[in-house]
């Protein structure tokens, strides 16, 4: 039988083993590495399933309006503090200068290459990476996952995959509009403190913005959305020990999935201003 | 002390697990584990806490795999078979799980529904096979409640109503009973005592409670009175067919420590099995 990550039990010897701590160290990483191995195996059956059949309409939308409409608030508020901070802080500086209209350029750069995708992944992570661990980490401890197995549904298909799908389209669509309400609230900030014309800021916005910051802009956040449902997913789906294990599980997602949101940030970065000089 | 499991029965068997070894970090949980259960016989598996018995179900279902050994189900070797072609054999397999295991965000109809929706089957005839199974189990009237709603027996019913849907051949109980007072248990009994005589299922019981295992044994549903009913012990030809069709199976320390008739394990002198008795 072919071991997939929602089986409990590998291959085994039969024979009693006595444990040096050597053989723990080896273990751990052994671990580690099969730990890996399943979260990879786990992703690539959940975007293997986007392309073959059946699909589950219903979920995906229904975790299209988890993963989007109900990070609105949370995006829309954020956003627009977010983008009058910005103003303030480089405002600041640029009074030294005399150079207060150049807050529009960097207000939007900011914006759309970085603070948008980096802000919008970590708290869409914060919301919904969470929500799905704990999600599936209960419908594991309580048997539902092993229920929809009974019944011959994958659970890959039916639970991963739809949530993937959602996080792809949703997140990219929450950093547009985190950046839109983040030049609003950066174009309210001005007009109020540093008393620019809202109109020369949105032509300075726009007009610093090329088709390379967009690239950069909105290449992240599908990264981002893939990041955050997977490992969302991979931790609720290996949960170990009941509730305190969904607990535990809900912490670890928020974790891991943030943290590999920043690595990734940082080389998809470089990886855009290599294309945008080279390629764009 | 083990009492060897018997050999050579001449019979087509509905379910086979040959040599079966399953364990984790902690240790072997079952060591070489071999039986059959025939087909329309109901296996009673007693055994305490961590002695495997779930993990036997979840094996006969292929939601485990085995360390080692086969576990042959109606035909297919499921030790060998990959997921992909597990999830179309788990349909001729109904599973009811120790809790129930309801799809807590769906109602009591939808989750009943759950398997003829995955099959595609069309949404007029998904509802009149829904009261029908709610029906049997006397539930109809929470076909619009959702799980949190019901007490720990109607999830049991309502498990055994989603796993009865699409009368599969072999029904798979987890501790139907564990955790209910004796009232509730014994509808639970009552009612898989009704699809084994009724539908004619192939059962895989496993349980702590002796008891459940008497009552299989000593009683059967009579179709023209629609009652349960003490089998006859006066050699009546259906009684004593109803009487072969449960067996025992006792599971000690990894291994079969018992399998047998009920009347062996209820006249045994075995400290052991004794225990079950109280």
């Amino acid at each position: 039988m072919a071991d997939t990550p929602f089986q409990v039990t590998g291959r085994q010897t039969k024979e009693e083993e006595t444990v040096s701590v050597a053989e723990v160290l080896v273990d751990a990483v052994k671990r580690a590495v099969a730990s890996v191995q399943d979260y990879a195996l786990m992703s690539g059956h959940a975007v293997a399933n986007i392309f073959t059949s059946p699909h589950y309409i219903q979920d995906i939308l229904e975790q299209m309006d988890f993963i989007g409409a109900g990070s609105l608030p949370i995006i829309l508020l954020s956003g627009f503090f977010i983008g009058g901070v910005m103003v303030l802080q480089t405002g600041s500086q640029f009074i030294r200068f005399g150079q207060t209209s150049l807050t529009g350029d960097v207000v939007a750069i900011a914006l759309v290459r970085e603070l948008g995708p980096a802000f919008t992944g970590l708290l869409v992570t914060g919301r919904c990476a969470t929500g799905i661990a704990s999600e599936l980490g209960s419908m594991l401890v309580t048997e539902q996952v092993d229920a929809m197995r009974a019944m011959g549904t994958d659970p890959s298909r039916k639970l991963v995959t739809p949530r993937l799908l959602a996080a792809l389209l949703m997140v990219p669509l929450l950093t547009a509009l985190m950046d839109f309400i983040g030049l609003l609230g950066g174009c309210a900030a001005s007009v109020f403190t540093l008393r620019l014309d809202a109109v020369e800021f949105w032509r300075r916005a726009i007009d610093a913005l090329d088709f390379a910051d967009l690239m950069q802009g909105f290449m992240k956040p599908v990264i981002f959305g893939f990041i955050l449902a997977t490992i969302g997913c991979y931790k609720g789906l290996t949960v170990r020990g009941g509730t305190q294990g969904v607990g535990r599980a809900t912490t670890s997602a928020a974790v891991v999935s943030s943290v590999l949101i920043i690595v990734a940030d940082t080389f998809m970065t470089k990886l855009s201003l290599f294309l945008a000089d080279k390629v764009f | 002390m083990s009492i060897p499991a018997k050999e050579g029965l001449a019979f087509e068997p509905a379910i086979t697990f040959e040599d079966v070894w399953v364990g984790f970090d902690e240790g072997q949980v079952l060591r070489g584990v071999t039986f059959q259960v025939r087909e329309r016989e109901t296996l009673i598996l007693l055994g305490e806490t961590g002695t495997g018995k779930t993990l036997t179900l979840k094996m006969a279902a292929g939601l485990l795999a085995p360390n080692s050994g086969r576990v042959v189900v109606l035909g297919n070797e499921v030790s060998e078979m990959k997921e992909s072609e597990l999830l179309a054999f788990r349909r001729k397999v109904g599973f009811v799980f120790q809790e129930g295991a309801l799809f807590d965000s769906m109602t009591v109809g939808e989750n009943v529904a759950y398997r003829l929706r995955e099959d595609r089957v069309p949404e007029e005839e998904i509802e009149p096979r829904v009261r029908e199974v709610l029906r049997f189990v006397e539930l109809e009237h929470t076909i619009e409640q959702l799980p949190s709603e019901l007490s720990g027996g109607m999830k049991r019913r309502v498990s055994i109503a989603r796993a009865l849907i699409n009368q599969p051949p072999i029904v798979l109980y987890d501790s139907p009973t564990a955790g209910l007072d004796p009232v509730t248990s014994q509808t639970i009994i009552t009612l898989i005592l009704r699809l084994r005589d009724v539908y004619g299922v192939t059962a895989l019981l496993a349980t702590h409670r002796l008891q459940d295992g008497f009552a299989l044994a000593n009683f059967h549903f009579d179709p023209e009175t629609k009652r349960v009913v003490p089998n006859a012990k006066n050699g009546n030809a259906a009684a004593s067919e109803n009487a072969a069709r449960t067996r025992f199976l006792v599971y000690r320390d990894g291994d079969i420590y018992f399998e047998g008739e009920p009347e062996e394990i209820a006249n045994s002198e075995d400290p052991y099995l004794k225990r079950f008795l109280v």
